[in-house]
């Protein structure tokens, strides 16, 4: 005889509210459905009352975690559609935000793992260094979260010498903090019996179910679309992080790897900053179609844009890391365990705003 | 197999002090150019409704007819700077958190 166990909305691992109907056998999962609209905004539909140029703060807000990225691909797409080039300069300020962001969401990922298996004191430490990234975002562009510093044509502000020392800085002490604590990660007896073998995907199964992000790269899949070259990318050699287990274990160490190639991706880009005008001026509205892709930290995002050139967009369409996910992770969850869900759930990293939108 | 990993982590803590701040007593100074409150120099305005029509989220409202006037409902705002940079007069800017209003106690 089979129970049927509701996960959520309310969960303590859940950052945020998405519900999974576990139907047990015992304490063995045999199906799960997922329920999700508790987050609905809305926000495709107010991108096409507002105009394309105030949609950049409105589109900024789907994610609060990877926000700068949701600017950044937005602009991309206009910036194709109505054929602006971008300045040099630019382009390494947004890979230059576009990766702090990866790894302040990384950070927040791992934390959030160690507080799903009860490791509350690793789960501080890694909140303590993400604060630093914080304090970076927020001395280079006036807000810890919501940087609103993509605009169309470029960037609204640039970074300065003593900026850019701050930022090296934290840098250097988080990478120093972070260094030791993916020992624990990595190596912890404790951690390791709840996340080696835990939720496997294989590499067949995350392709047919289109994972992406972290959650394919520890299955074995090698997806990044930074190594497409799109912003700075290009001239800064992406190789992506790839691990083979596929279970909880190989998607964090994906994290963890990340986490420090993000860092010496800033540093790079850093040491490579041209020097060039910030932003393009442009004059018009956007007509026709345009598709832009672009790796976030939990995978890689689509934007479809229509314009039919009036200053509103006729449609914009959000395709979130999280939304593809979502198969991957109920085949995860099947034939697991109760008490391991939690970790498993947090080990994929859903952002359940971004796939509401 | 390796126990007790974050053991020199724990024992630096226990002698370090807590990494935050005693709040209320102690704050942290905002960052220069932190975006964390509107405010309007009113001598300079020339009430063009620039900012209003730049605003993403309709927090401003402005009026030349029949009284000049200029609203700002900070409730709705998003501090995104969009009017700041809209502004003609340069007579908006981003102050710190802890700058009040002229009318504010």
């Amino acid at each position: 005889m089979s129970t049927i166990v509701p996960f959520g909305p309310q969960h303590p691992v859940l950052p945020e509210p998405i519900q999974l109907c576990l139907e047990l056998e015992d304490e063995r999962v045999v199906s799960v459905i997922p329920v999700v609209g508790y987050v609905h905004r809305g926000l495709e539909k107010i991108a096409e009352k507002k105009d394309f140029i105030q949609d950049t703060y409105l589109i900024e807000r789907i994610c609060g975690i990877c926000s700068f990225m949701h600017s950044m691909s937005y602009c991309m797409g206009i910036e194709e559609l109505m054929s602006i080039p971008v300045p040099p300069r630019a382009l390494y300020l947004r890979v230059i935000w576009a990766e702090l962001h990866r790894i302040h969401s990384h950070l927040l990922a791992l934390g959030l793992l160690a507080d799903a298996f009860g490791f509350e004191n690793l789960f501080m430490q890694y909140w303590k260094s993400r604060e630093r990234i914080m304090d970076a975002m927020e001395c280079t562009t006036g807000g810890r979260v919501m940087l609103s510093s993509c605009c169309i044509g470029g960037v609204r502000r640039d970074i300065d010498e003593n900026q850019k020392k701050f930022v090296l800085d934290q840098l250097k002490e988080v990478e120093k903090e972070v260094t030791s604590l993916n020992r624990t990660m990595m190596e912890d007896y404790s951690v390791k019996q709840r996340t080696v073998g835990i939720g496997v995907l294989s590499k067949e199964a995350a392709y047919a179910q289109g994972a992406v992000g972290p959650t394919a790269r520890g299955s074995g899949l090698v997806m990044d679309h930074r190594m497409s070259g799109y912003a700075a990318y290009r001239e800064l050699a992406i190789e992506p992080v790839v691990e083979t287990a596929g279970d909880c274990y190989a998607r964090t160490m994906v994290r963890c790897r990340e986490v420090m190639q993000s860092i010496d991706l800033i540093r790079r880009a850093f040491a490579q900053l041209p020097d060039s005008e910030l932003k393009t001026p442009f004059k018009g509205n956007p007509s026709g179609e345009a598709v832009i892709r672009c790796e976030q930290p939990r995978g890689e995002v689509l934007y479809y844009f229509r314009g039919n050139g009036t200053d509103k967009l006729e449609r914009l369409r959000v395709r979130t890391p999280t939304f593809a996910n979502i198969p991957a992770m109920l085949t995860m969850v099947q034939n697991c365990q109760l008490p391991d869900v939690g970790v498993i759930i947090i080990s994929v990293d859903p952002c359940v705003s971004c796939t509401e939108r | 197999m390796r126990v007790f990993t974050l053991f020199k982590e724990i024992m630096a803590n226990l002698v370090h002090g807590p990494a935050t701040r005693k709040y209320p007593y102690v704050r942290r100074p905002d960052f220069p150019g932190t975006r964390g409150r509107l405010m309007i120099d009113e001598s300079k305005c020339i009430f063009c409704g620039l900012c209003a029509r730049k605003c993403p989220s309709d927090a401003l409202e402005v009026t030349r007819k029949p009284d000049q006037m200029w609203k700002f409902d900070q409730y709705k705002c998003i501090l995104c700077a969009a009017c700041v940079e809209a502004c003609p007069k340069k007579c908006l800017r981003m102050a710190p958190r802890t700058e009040k209003y002229p009318d504010e106690e």
